[in-house]
Parts: C-alpha cells; structure tokens; sequence
C-alpha cells in the first residue's frame, strides 16, 4: 500500500519505495572505496541547462531515474502556499502526448515504481525500473517537463484530493499542527514560514491559471537535474538524456528574493490547543545550514552535535531523557545540514506522564546549557565517527537513497561532492568546535518554543471549511 | 505504440537473465536443530543477521501485548551488561540492533560492517542480547510506562483505532484479534516473572530461524548462525494455533474528533503458502493494490477526489489473514465513498478483471520483479517468509511463472469462492457529517 504522489513535509520524508535502507538522511560520505565511486559518477550539462549525474551501480539489473526541480514551498508567496506540491499531483494528469493517468499506466506496465515528491526546496520526480527501460522513463518525463495541460476538471478534483491528503497529514494529526504552528511562529520572513502542502483557505482559492503560471515560471532544462543511479553505463545514460531532454528550449529563469529571516528578538513560545491525549514540546533554534554557514565547519559541528544527542541509542537524549531521568516517551534532536536557506536545531520531547511538559522542556535546556560549559568526550565523537562510517556503507543498499542525496544537494545549491566528504568533515569537528557553536547558535534569544496542550473537548478555532 | 513494441522486445531479452539475477538461497541446521537461510551478497561490505521466533501477538495468550513488552526487554539487559553497556556497545561499532513483534512473527536484528575487528564484537554482544536477556526491574516499569504513552497516541489517531476494532470485530476470541500493543489493564497486569516465562518458553532453538545476507561465504555463516542462537536453551516448538473461524458481519461506527473518516471493510483472507495466493494477489493488483492504476484509486480518487489513499490488500498469515480495503476522507463525504467503494468491489466480483488490466497487471509484477529483490534489505525481506513460513527455496526463482500462469476464470474463481461483501465486517471512525 503505497501513498502517491506524496509530500516530504519537512526536510526529507523518503518513502520507503525500495525497502532499502534510508534511515539516516544525512549527506553522503565517503569510505576507503569512495575515489573510486567519484571516478565513477559522470557529470554534465546539456547545452539547454539541463544538469545530468549519473552514478554506476551495478549489484542489480535496475536503475533509479529522477528529475529534481529548483521548486518548492520555499519558493511560494503568499496566497499560493501549496502550489508547488498541487502542481507536483497534476503533473501524472496527462500531456497533449498522453492523457491523464496514462504516465502512471506506462510505468506500470513496465513493472516500474514510480512516484514524486514536495519540500521546502524542491519538487521531484522518480521512476524505478529494470534496466533497459530507462528510456521509457526519459521520453515521458522529458514530455511532461513541457507539454502539462492542465485541465480544469481534473484539477477541480486534484486539489480536494489534496485537501483530504492535508487533513490526513495535518488536520488531524496533533503533533503534525503543532509543528506546522510551531514553523509558523519560528520563521516570519522567511518561506520556511509555509507549510509545504500549504495552508487549508490557500488550497480553496487556488485555481488552475495560478499553477499554469507556477509551471511555466520552474519547469525548464536549466532549473532541473536529472539523477540516475543504477546498472547502466554512464556516457550511455548521457547520450539518451541528450535525445530525449536535448531538444527542450531553456528559459529565462526569474532571481528569486532571498526573503532573510530577520535577526529574531527574544524567544518566542506558543500554545497549541487540539484534542489529542499526549503533550508535546518542540523547542527550535535558529541555525544556518552549510549553504549559509560563513564557515562550514560550523555547520558540521552542529551536525554532530545533533549526533551527539539523538544518534543511537546511547547517545544523551535517549541515556539521559527516556532512560535516567525517566521523564520522556520519547526525544529527538534534529538539525538540517541541507537546506537552501537558514533552519533550525530543533529538540523535542513526549513526556511519560501528562503533566511532564515543564520536566522535559528544563531537562532538554539542561542539555545545551552542558554542550555550552562542558567539552563532548572523545568517546562520544569517536562513537558518531564508527557510526556514520558505517551508514555510508549500510546506505549503498538502496540506489534510491543515492540518487536522493545527490539530487537533494545540487537543488538546494551544494556540489554534490560535498556528500562524499560527509564522514571525513564530520570526523574533523573537535569538542571545543562543538562548545563554540553551541554558544554562538543555541541561544535563548534564537529560541521558538511550542507546546502542545490536549484538549478533552471540541476543537476550538477551526479555519477548515469542509 | 512504440512503446509496447519495445516492450515486448524487452521481455524476450530479459526472461533468461531474471532467472540468473536470482539469488541463491542456501539452508541448513545448526547444530541445536535451527534453521537457517543464507544468501551470498558479496558486493557491499555488510551483513544483516535476523533471528525470527513464532512469538508474535498471536502468542500473547490471556496477556494482551506481552510479545511486544518481552520483545521491547530484551536490549535493556542481558547476561552481565546493562543498558547502557549494550546500546554504546552496538553504537561505538557501528553496528544495528532492532527489535520488532508483529502477529506471527517476533524478530531480532544485527547489521555490522564485516570488518572482522568489528563484526566479532557485535556477534558476540548479539548473542548475548538474543539469549541472555535478564529483564531489569526497573527497565519493565520504564518500559511499561512507554507503552502506556503509545497506548495513548494511538487513540489519538483515527486509523489506529479503527484497526484496532477491526481486528477484534473479525477475529473475535483468536489470538489474532490482538491488540497487540496491549491494553492499559493489560499492560499494568504484565510481571516481570511473566515476562521472563515468555521469553524462556518462546526465545529458543527449537523455535527459531535465522536469515543471514551479507558479503560472507558459507563458512563463515555457518560459524555465525552457530554463534548468535548459542545461548538459546533448546526447548519446544508451540503448538499450532487455532484456525480462525469466520464471525457474523458486523458494523460498527466510532465516533472520533476528527476532520476525516478512516473506512476499513473486509474480511478472513488467506494462509501463507494458499493454493489461491497467486489468484488472489494479482487480482487485488487490479482491485486495489496497483497503486495509481487500479480500480479502485481510479474510482474514489481519480474520478471522484475523494480520499488521498484508497487501497485493498491481502494480509496473509500463519494461519487465515485479513482482506481488507480502506480509505479516509471528509466526514461529509464518507457515506458517498463507502458506496463507491462496495460499487467498485461487488462490480469487480461479478464481472471480474478484463483481459486488458490482467495482461497489465502481469507486465507490472512480472517485470518488476528485479526491483524486489535489488537490496540486501529487500532480499532478507523476502528470505525470512520464505523460510518462516517453509515456502520451497525456489519460491522466487519460480515466482515470474506462477504469476505468468494466472488466467481470468483463476482469478475470478478464487474471488467468488474468497470474497464475499456479506461476510464483510465494517468499521468506521470518524466525526459528524455536518
């Protein structure tokens, strides 16, 4: 039972299409073996701007082809919030070559999976297949870079499909309303405000002339990147994309406004009033990401330092937090290493008992004010070093994840060999690098705190008009 | 039309070298009398081991979510280590514990890189979790505690809770009514000496099977199938489980404070290994298990807009599993797509696929089947049903051509003597329609 098309709502959510192994998304890194992976992996650009990465992979006779567009939420304004995700369902609606649904169909009966996926930064497209039908993957995606229609009647349906999928993924999940409030109230300026589906009354008045617009402002050669990753040979792959995606004219793409957060002034804390029956607390700091970062090994510090507290569990939050203290159901620390704009490092918590928020809130604080004062151990490093050497390795059991990681870096603005020297900068942060940025980033007046209270009754406040 | 040219072109290149793509599946008995499936995966260096018991929640006899609690125990204690001692131990190799219990099936799992240096350690600490588990008191009570909270979550999700009395509606006083997470009383009653009886009668040899795919040749896993059940006592094989016995039709409506309705209809399916499995699961291709293209989507979600995920499928188990098809959308609406969806499926029953979707329906699970077995993940997947449930190890060799041998009368014969809408148990959850 598969969702599709779905939506990442947040950094990354992959669908486990594969049943491969992507439980850590991260970047890329490399092993002993990686120079010869570099060498392997060919890349190029088409003369009408189209990017092509294709990286060998031949343990199976099957490939992974997807199209990476420079679109997403972060890109929207305000009005149009979810138009990048509809657009993204009305793309399997049918081109002047092939009506609605057929794409699916061909795919299908190729034995293909295929599916797309939303984010922030981003609007991507994959079809997995056995090798030798990769052009059947090319000819319809070169298609429908170009020749959407667009029709009006299968758009009326689309977005209440869509509709539905955000009362599913939102609406009706607490912790999902909670984060979305929790962004809103973290991020004023920046797009990062937005949900990536969007907002209820935004998905109401959207009309089909507004996504027409949005598809021929972003959907061009030169603001896409196509990655394929599997059993084929690589100038082979380039040679068809030239065929199929050559002949596109590029476009004349428009600068985007930066849209810069402004400098946040003093912690900001909210209340999330639904009926559900656990509490949670999300706690974010302002953070940038290695696109933004002025020095990049600050980035990685903080990476690690989000390893540090929520990878495996041993690490603090987990020893500390569920076990110790005994005071959370659960805890995470997360950080967004790739994003195209500045982000967060966020904490967040469960507590074992309904009145716990208070405990957990103090505890996670407890946890940055000892980043801040005390060095990490070398016996901490030394453990996130063993482990994501290890998840290089585990994650090239899944084509799926490696074209993922590529694709997700070259659209929000990184060279995707940045991703193979992940282990290697990771394993250069020093504890006093980690203490440093804990005391430049994760501070007080950098801080959103959100707090889901449940209610027992009615929902109060309720925009959604069904 | 060019296209399906190429099509057929391909299938014609491609039949002799599936069958070369094939992995090989080695099987043996350790010394104790376990059995153990091996693939040869020789190109990343990394293997996965996989210890799976016949003790899911199907074995929680009077104790409602004790496999899932002594499942949950098992990293927090064992031989002279405690907690900590084990999730650094794993962690600073670099190496994967997981632990999960579902119906049928309880299981423990180890990735490690093969580096000897590293895998050594993480066997032998594996071994050691996997037999000499020692339920700390005060870990049962923090791990009480979580299940509790997740008890609570559940029942703040629609779906959670329609299939929760899902299950029990269908499945009345057999052990795979569940809920296999417990209930609250049930959770509070659990005792360590409970807990530890469990694992004693259901955590050995004589009940276990191990799955190992990894860039190791036969010797080695020999050496480490011998290694990770070592401390396992050999003791008994439990007794077959009753056969589920179909219960009358039921409707049930739960009022929830949600925006949606989440709709689950169905049914007994069938057993692992059934002679109608082929039948049946390229039937429901069609019906409802095709993704984009089956009638089902076709009917709520592409004509109509109704729900953002409609879906039919067959759960087969140990014994008879569930057939069931669902979706959620607005509560106004959820009347209007319950018709649709009973439309969809008693149209289905009466006429049956058409030529066109079957010859479809084979193209896609045919042709994709390299993808099912491209990963280690995917392949251990697949090796561990194949040797829990003893299907014959050219089960994915001989796959293609079972499906390949599926006619319209097949499907359509197995449908009308499987699935029957007035045996169909209903539940929906969700609120008002205003």
């Amino acid at each position: 039972m598969q969702f599709r098309p779905f939506i990442a709502l947040f950094v990354v959510v992959s669908v486990v299409v594969s049943g491969g192994c992507a439980s850590q998304i991260g970047l890329s890194g490399n092993t002993q073996s990686s120079n010869v992976e570099k060498r392997d992996v060919v890349e190029t650009t088409l003369a009408n701007g189209l990017k092509v990465i294709v990286k060998p992979d031949h343990r199976a006779p099957v490939v992974v082809s997807q199209i990476w567009y420079k679109v997403g939420s972060s890109y929207e304004h305000a009005g149009i919030t979810g138009a990048s995700h509809v657009l993204e369902h009305m793309m399997f609606k049918g081109t002047q070559k092939h009506g609605s649904g057929e794409f699916s169909r061909i795919i299908a009966e190729h034995g293909g999976r295929e599916n797309a996926f939303t984010g922030r930064d981003y609007t991507a497209y994959f079809q997995q297949l056995e090798v030798s039908r990769l052009p059947i993957s090319f000819e319809l995606e070169a298609d429908r870079m170009r020749n959407l229609t667009l029709p009006k009647a299968e758009f009326l349906k689309e977005v209440q499909v869509v509709m539905e999928e955000r009362r599913m993924r939102t609406e009706d999940s607490p912790s999902a309303l909670t984060y979305e409030q929790f962004m809103a109230t973290a991020f004023q300026a920046s797009a990062y405000h937005n949900p990536v589906i969007g907002w209820m009354n935004d998905l109401e008045n959207l009309t089909v002339d507004d996504l027409a617009k949005w598809y021929r402002l972003w959907y061009a050669p030169n603001n896409a990147t196509l990655v394929v990753v599997g059993d084929v040979d690589p100038q082979a792959v380039i040679a068809m994309a030239k065929q199929y995606f050559g002949a596109i004219k590029p476009s004349e793409m428009r600068i985007q406004k930066p849209r810069v957060e402004p400098p946040q002034r003093g912690e900001r804390r909210i209340k999330v009033a639904v009926p559900a029956k656990l509490p949670v607390v999300i706690m974010g700091y302002k953070t940038p990401v290695l696109h933004t970062v002025d020095k990049p090994w600050k980035a990685y510090a903080l990476e690690m330092l989000a390893h540090v507290l929520d990878g495996g569990d041993s690490s603090r939050l987990s020893r500390d937090l569920i076990r110790g203290k005994e005071i959370a159901a659960s805890v995470g620390a997360g950080y967004d290493l790739i994003a195209k704009n500045s982000s967060l490092f966020t904490l967040e918590g469960v507590p074992t008992n309904g009145d716990g928020l208070d405990k957990i809130e103090k505890a996670l604080r407890q946890q940055i004010t000892t980043v801040k004062s005390t060095l990490v151990s070398s016996d901490e490093l030394k453990r996130v070093k063993a482990q994501v050497t290890a998840a290089k390795v585990y994650e090239r059991d899944s084509i799926f994840y490696q074209a993922m990681q590529i694709g997700q870096l070259e659209t929000v603005g990184i060279d995707w060999h940045e991703g193979e020297k992940y282990v290697e900068e990771i394993s250069k942060v020093t504890p006093e690098q980690i203490r440093s940025v804990a005391r430049e980033f994760l501070t007080d007046d950098r801080l959103t705190v959100a707090r889901l209270t449940p209610q027992k009754k009615q929902r109060g406040v309720q925009n959604e008009t069904n | 039309m060019r296209l399906t040219k190429l099509f057929f072109m391909f299938v014609v290149l491609l039949t002799p070298m599936l069958v070369s793509a094939t992995p090989n599946i080695e099987q043996w008995q350790t010394q104790q009398g376990t059995q153990v499936y091996f693939v040869n995966a020789p190109e990343l260096p990394m293997v996965d081991i996989q210890i799976a018991f016949d003790a899911g929640s199907a074995r929680d006899g009077s104790r409602s979510g004790i496999a899932l609690f002594a499942n949950s125990m098992l990293e927090e204690g064992a031989g002279e280590l405690n907690v900590e001692q084990i999730t650094s131990g794993f962690d600073d190799l670099g190496a994967r514990f997981s632990s999960s219990s579902a119906t049928d099936m309880a299981t423990l799992s180890l990735r490690s890189l093969t580096q000897k240096d590293l895998l050594k350690p993480a066997l032998e600490l594996f071994s050691t979790v996997v037999g000499k588990a020692t339920f700390p008191k005060a870990a049962v009570e923090r791990v009480r505690e979580q299940m509790q909270v997740s008890l609570e979550s559940q029942k703040q999700k629609p779906g959670s809770i329609g299939s929760k009395v899902f299950y029990a509606s269908l499945y009345g006083k057999h052990p795979y009514a569940g809920p296999s997470g417990g209930t609250k009383e049930s959770i509070k009653g659990i005792t360590r000496e409970a807990l530890r009886h469990f694992y004693r009668q259901y955590y050995v040899s004589s009940n276990a099977m191990v799955v190992i795919v990894g860039a190791i040749d036969r010797q080695q896993a020999e050496r480490i199938a011998e290694e990770v059940t070592r401390h396992l006592p050999k003791g008994s094989k439990p007794p077959k489980l009753p056969v589920p016995v179909e219960s009358a039709a039921k409707e049930q409506r739960i009022e929830h404070d949600s925006s949606q309705t989440h709709i689950l209809l169905g049914q007994l399916g069938y057993r692992r290994g059934d002679r109608d499995k082929f039948a049946l699961y390229l039937g429901n291709y069609i019906l409802g298990g095709g993704g984009f293209v089956s009638r089902l989507t076709e009917e709520i979600r592409e004509k109509r807009g109704l729900s953002y995920s409609v879906y039919s499928y067959f759960n087969p188990m140990r014994e008879l599993g569930t057939f069931v098809l669902g979706l959620q959308t607005k509560n106004a609406k959820a009347d209007e797509s319950l018709k649709v969806m009973r439309e969809t499926l008693s149209h289905f029953l009466k006429e049956g696929p058409t030529e066109k979707e079957l010859i479809a329906a084979k193209k896609n699970i045919t042709g994709g089947f390299p993808l099912k077995i491209d990963s280690n993940s995917d392949l251990m997947g697949y090796v561990l049903v194949i040797g829990f449930y003893n299907f014959p190890l050219d089960y994915l060799k001989t796959f293609n051509d079972k499906i390949n041998a599926i006619t319209l009368a097949d499907i359509r014969d197995a449908f009308k003597r499987r699935v029957d809408p007035a045996k169909m148990h209903l539940v929906m959850v969700g609120g008002k329609a205003s």
